[in-house]
């Protein structure tokens, strides 16, 4: 009996080791939840594309019979992971420099886009009558605009009754690579911030208060009337929350929605960005939304394993060629197949096993 | 075993010379287990020691006082951390503490004997329930409740009195300092309650029963009896309860707010320092960044080994008074 049972958690703990290759640093509720399976891709990072991830690691398992341990412990966990070597690939809404790549022999491509919108709950004003440009939206995620009906927000909003109400901010407390993306665009746009406060997946918030996650900031702004935040676009349309448009780099006022993050993304220069390090706020043409954010995969370019690379290459490669209708479907944006291409071609030229044969063929 | 010798007794010797085995195994055994503690308790401080070297160096003393956090310009301060941190336990103890006694007291000089235990069941599940089920609870109920009723009404009461103005001012967020000490509060709870309660049974019944011979109210027999008689076992319970209050990170990281800012108001987000270090670490790239984050653990073990520090030295000198 005892013996049996010795045995029962040895096979246990073995297929443990074996289907997951799983860091414990983790948190355990993402783990639970991961597919486990005979093969699975392991990779973590980034929260903002875990939906998608999900979702396409959903029909690819139904399809292949290989699933996805996906953890999403944020951009800056998925490039601890990887430079550990704990995960095939990891996951940053924060892509890296070239140098940076080059270091740890990393390479990083653009997976799926999106976009940062900002969110604001002021009673009698209804989603999308809000109108802001990036230098006032630093002004007041500075403190310098305190009032709703600051001649600043006026001006730019003359047909709108603004109350009276004190501004109450809303900003992630957890480092993250939508803050990144947000303050991004807020350093591009208004040379006070980017001299004061700079761009990072965290900064020094000179007023607010802080929220976990971006369904912590969706429900603080939900809670409190006069607040603003920023959240993923998908978590602004499933919490029902109230928009504000953007008045962007070619000074047109553009809603938020996912052909205006795919303009953004059709109007950048992915060709010309060494690593792929391209981020795509503030981008012109007309129609682009100027918070557009891509969120980037990271491998190695000699794996140690270079089996689970290929296997991991496979499903990219059938997200790429597959999976756009179920990003509509979340509110994201595909890559376009331009992208895609070049994205290939690197996989082609960058990743070699440890003969120095080419893991990828087109 | 000598003597067992001399009288020739073989099978009184064996018996003996293998009890004596068991007691040198069961000695190393508890030995090693309490070496190991003290190993294990060196390393971690010095692994936090080792980890916060580039900090420290980078920053020196100033890291102590700076309230500057600033990823970007990696430039760290604790003293946002720190003050957070102090000020959410304390107002945890003053909330908590009075509370605790007095459910203590009333479980065991008042109670009806049927009520003794539905109140101590309760109490120990309060214990059992995990920190972030407190977190979403404070996030979802309590801070709402307090943006619109509690803190609004704080606000008006005091806004022309001088000092508790600028003590409740700011606009309502419903999380911040104060909400994050009462979730603490509640979260001591349980631990001050139930040692106070089991010290409180150990009061021998015939010093309190001549107490109330003389004619003492119940009140009087607890103060003047029960307290005096049990004060190292109740300093023992809140030092318990203060250890919890300053480590706590998963509900206090929901509701405090996370803002690296030292406010007088009580209504203004802070952060404490185990919820910096949870909100931050995944995503602290950089080798300073890291160790800042590790100099502030190092920071948060030094102030709990302080108050346990203080809180013997405390007990000493009640003993000695006492004993002389």
């Amino acid at each position: 009996m005892r013996k049996s049972v010795v045995w029962l958690s040895l096979v246990i703990a073995g297929g443990m080791v074996a289907c997951s290759d799983s860091n414990p640093d983790v948190s355990p509720g993402e783990m639970a939840s991961a597919p486990s399976s005979r093969s699975a891709i392991s990779g973590a990072g980034a929260t903002f594309p875990y939906p998608i991830y999900a979702k396409w690691a959903d029909a690819y398992k139904t399809k292949t019979d290989i699933g996805l341990n996906y953890q999403s412990i944020g951009s800056g966990g998925g490039i601890k992971q990887i430079k550990a070597n704990t995960v095939t690939f990891g996951a940053s809404d924060k892509p890296l420099k070239p140098e940076e790549l080059d270091e740890a022999g990393l390479i990083q491509f653009p997976m799926v886009m999106g976009g940062v919108v900002p969110v604001v709950h002021i009673d009698g004003i209804e989603g999308g009558d809000l109108t802001l440009d990036g230098p006032t939206l630093a002004d007041i995620f500075s403190g310098k605009v305190g009032k709703w009906n600051a001649p600043e927000i006026v001006a730019l909003n003359p047909d709108v009754e603004l109350p009276d109400t004190a501004i109450a901010i809303v900003h992630r407390s957890d480092g993250s690579g939508t803050t990144f993306n947000f303050t991004y665009y807020l350093s591009a746009v208004n040379p006070a911030w980017e001299e004061e406060i700079g761009a990072d997946s965290a900064v020094q918030w000179p007023v607010g208060i802080g929220a976990k996650g971006n369904e912590g900031v969706a429900n603080m702004v939900t809670q409190t009337n006069g607040a603003i935040g920023y959240v993923e676009y998908a978590y602004a349309l499933q919490n029902d929350m109230a928009y504000t448009k953007m008045k962007n780099a070619d000074g047109v006022v553009v809603e938020p929605n996912a052909e205006n993050f795919q303009a953004a993304a059709a109007n950048a220069d992915w060709a010309r960005a060494p690593g792929y390090y391209l981020i795509l706020a503030n981008q012109p043409g007309a129609d682009s939304w100027p918070m557009t954010a891509a969120t980037f995969i990271l491998v190695y370019k000699e794996p140690k394993d270079p089996a689970a690379l290929k296997t991991a290459l496979d499903f990219f490669d059938w997200a790429y060629a597959s999976g756009d209708e179920m990003a509509d479907e979340l509110h994201y944006v595909p890559m376009p197949d331009a992208v895609v291409n070049m994205v290939k071609k690197t996989w082609a030229e960058s990743i070699k096993d440890s003969s120095g044969k080419a893991l990828w063929t087109n | 075993m000598n003597a067992e010798a001399t009288i020739d007794n073989p099978i009184s010797d064996s018996a003996l010379s293998r009890n004596r085995m068991r007691d040198t195994v069961l000695h190393a055994i508890t030995r090693t287990a309490a070496i190991g503690v003290l190993i294990m308790l060196s390393g971690v401080i010095i692994t936090l020691i080792h980890g916060s070297l580039p900090a420290l160096d980078q920053f020196g003393f100033s890291f102590l006082h700076t309230e500057s956090w600033n990823p970007v310009k990696e430039d760290f301060g604790a003293a946002a951390p720190i003050y957070g941190t102090v000020i959410s336990s304390l107002i945890a103890m003053v909330i908590g503490v009075p509370i605790s006694i007095g459910i203590a007291i009333f479980i065991t000089e008042l109670c009806p004997k049927s009520m003794k235990r539905p109140i101590g069941i309760a109490i120990e599940l309060l214990a059992g329930i995990p920190s972030i089920i407190y977190g979403i609870w404070g996030l979802f109920v309590l801070a709402p409740l307090l943006q619109h009723y509690v803190q609004p009404a704080l606000i008006s009461t005091f806004e022309h009195v001088p000092l508790m103005s600028s003590l409740f001012s700011g606009p309502p967020y419903g999380i911040g300092m104060l909400t994050a000490g009462l979730i603490l509060s509640i979260m001591v709870l349980p631990f001050i309650t139930s040692i106070t309660r089991d010290v409180f049974e150990t009061v021998p019944p015939m010093l309190k029963e001549s107490a109330y011979g003389l004619g003492c109210t119940t009140w009087e027999v607890v103060r003047h009896i029960v307290l005096p008689y049990t004060r190292v076992g109740v300093v023992g319970g809140i030092m318990l309860g203060l250890g919890r209050a300053l480590g706590e990170t998963m509900a206090v990281t929901f509701v405090i707010g996370n803002a690296h800012r030292i406010s007088s108001s009580l209504l203004a987000p802070g952060t404490t320092i185990s919820a910096t270090i949870a909100n931050e670490f995944t995503e602290a790239v950089g080798d300073l960044y890291t160790s800042s984050l590790i100099a502030l653990g190092l920071i948060l073990f030094l102030i709990t080994f302080i108050v346990l520090a203080a809180a013997r030295l405390m007990l000493l000198r009640m003993e000695r008074r006492s004993g002389a």
